[in-house]
């Protein structure tokens, strides 16, 4: 059976067909799941998209989280489905409590764009497991609201905790801990700013760094079934 | 019709980019000595009588939308008819 992956779109959505693509890519049927849908249709796992959502009137993600899906998309992540939010979607996660603390303007009030080198802190998640710890990549970032702060007992826990999945080499945006993704308590859901759906295929992208996010679900998807 | 307000600004020991940058701006323009957080303010038109009750409800509605508690505090109190307006009656 083929494990087949959701991806949601929110109006405003950029990145969704970049992230249907890169679940095809590694072999997973891609769900295309609109924001107004009521049901997540039995996928084996989720990707909330980059780009913007109900314009991120209000916050980055703050309408967004109460979306006709998130209701069930907040129990399923309760339950164990994998889930990822990348860039808007990582403030959706914040915005939902699935994860902790938020994401503010960038320090310098700047939108960046660039290539952007992180090491994979963690591979103890169902989004990092075919990295190695330690591994430096090279992704996509491109996000005006991608500084991430939370109170310092949140930091010292996430520390403590294994939970800081992947940082900046270079911070660009002034995030605490120069953290660019972390994940919940049981390694099933996970935000993350930079973009690894765009570095999938040497055709559209200098490499293919962030296949291995999309594999590392895939494999876990399957040893289950 | 009554109007309630809702302030929410970010918490003190959260990094302000906004507020930054604006307090930037002054200091170039000679404001000297100026620091400022910048937060952001709702004017809530509540049909019927502004009652404990209808406060709790815009309470509610402030934590739950308007302001993210993770960053941000919020306060919430009526905005009764301004000085001015009562000095213009008879």
């Amino acid at each position: 059976m083929t494990a087949r992956i959701g991806v949601v779109t929110f109006p405003g959505s950029l990145d969704d067909q970049d992230a249907l693509r890169a679940v095809r890519l590694v072999g997973a049927e891609p769900v295309p799941l609109w924001h107004a849908h009521d049901g997540l249709d039995g996928i084996d796992a989720l990707v909330l998209p980059g780009g913007f959502s109900y314009g991120d009137y209000l916050r980055c993600g703050a309408i967004a989280r109460f979306a006709p899906l998130m209701g069930e998309v907040i129990r399923a992540a309760g339950q164990g489905l994998p889930v990822l939010g990348i860039c808007n979607g990582f403030q959706v996660l914040c915005e939902s409590h699935l994860l902790p603390g938020a994401l503010v303007r960038n320090a310098g009030m700047r939108f960046t764009c660039r290539d952007q080198r992180l090491r994979i802190e963690s591979n103890d998640t169902v989004w990092t497991s075919r990295y190695q710890r330690g591994q430096e990549i090279t992704i996509v970032l491109k996000n005006g609201e991608g500084n991430y702060v939370a109170d310092d007992e949140t930091l010292a826990r996430l520390e403590g905790e294994d939970r800081v999945i992947a940082r900046y080499l270079d911070n660009p945006n002034g995030s605490a801990n120069d953290i660019a993704g972390i994940s919940n308590e049981r390694g099933n859901v996970v935000g993350l700013m930079p973009h690894p759906e765009h570095n999938v295929d040497p055709l559209t992208g200098p490499n293919t760094d962030g296949a291995a996010f999309f594999a590392s679900v895939m494999g876990y998807v399957s040893a289950l079934v | 019709m009554a109007r309630v307000v809702v302030d929410v600004m970010p918490k003190p020991e959260i990094l302000d980019p906004q507020g930054k940058a604006v307090t930037g701006a002054l200091g170039r323009l000679g404001f000297e000595g100026l620091s400022v957080r910048q937060g952001k303010r709702f004017e809530i038109e509540v049909d019927g009588e502004v009652t404990d009750e209808r406060l709790d409800e815009v309470r509610r509605a402030a934590e739950t939308l308007l302001a993210n508690t993770v960053i941000e505090t919020f306060e919430v109190r009526v905005d009764s008819p301004g000085p001015l307006q009562d000095q213009v009656q008879p």
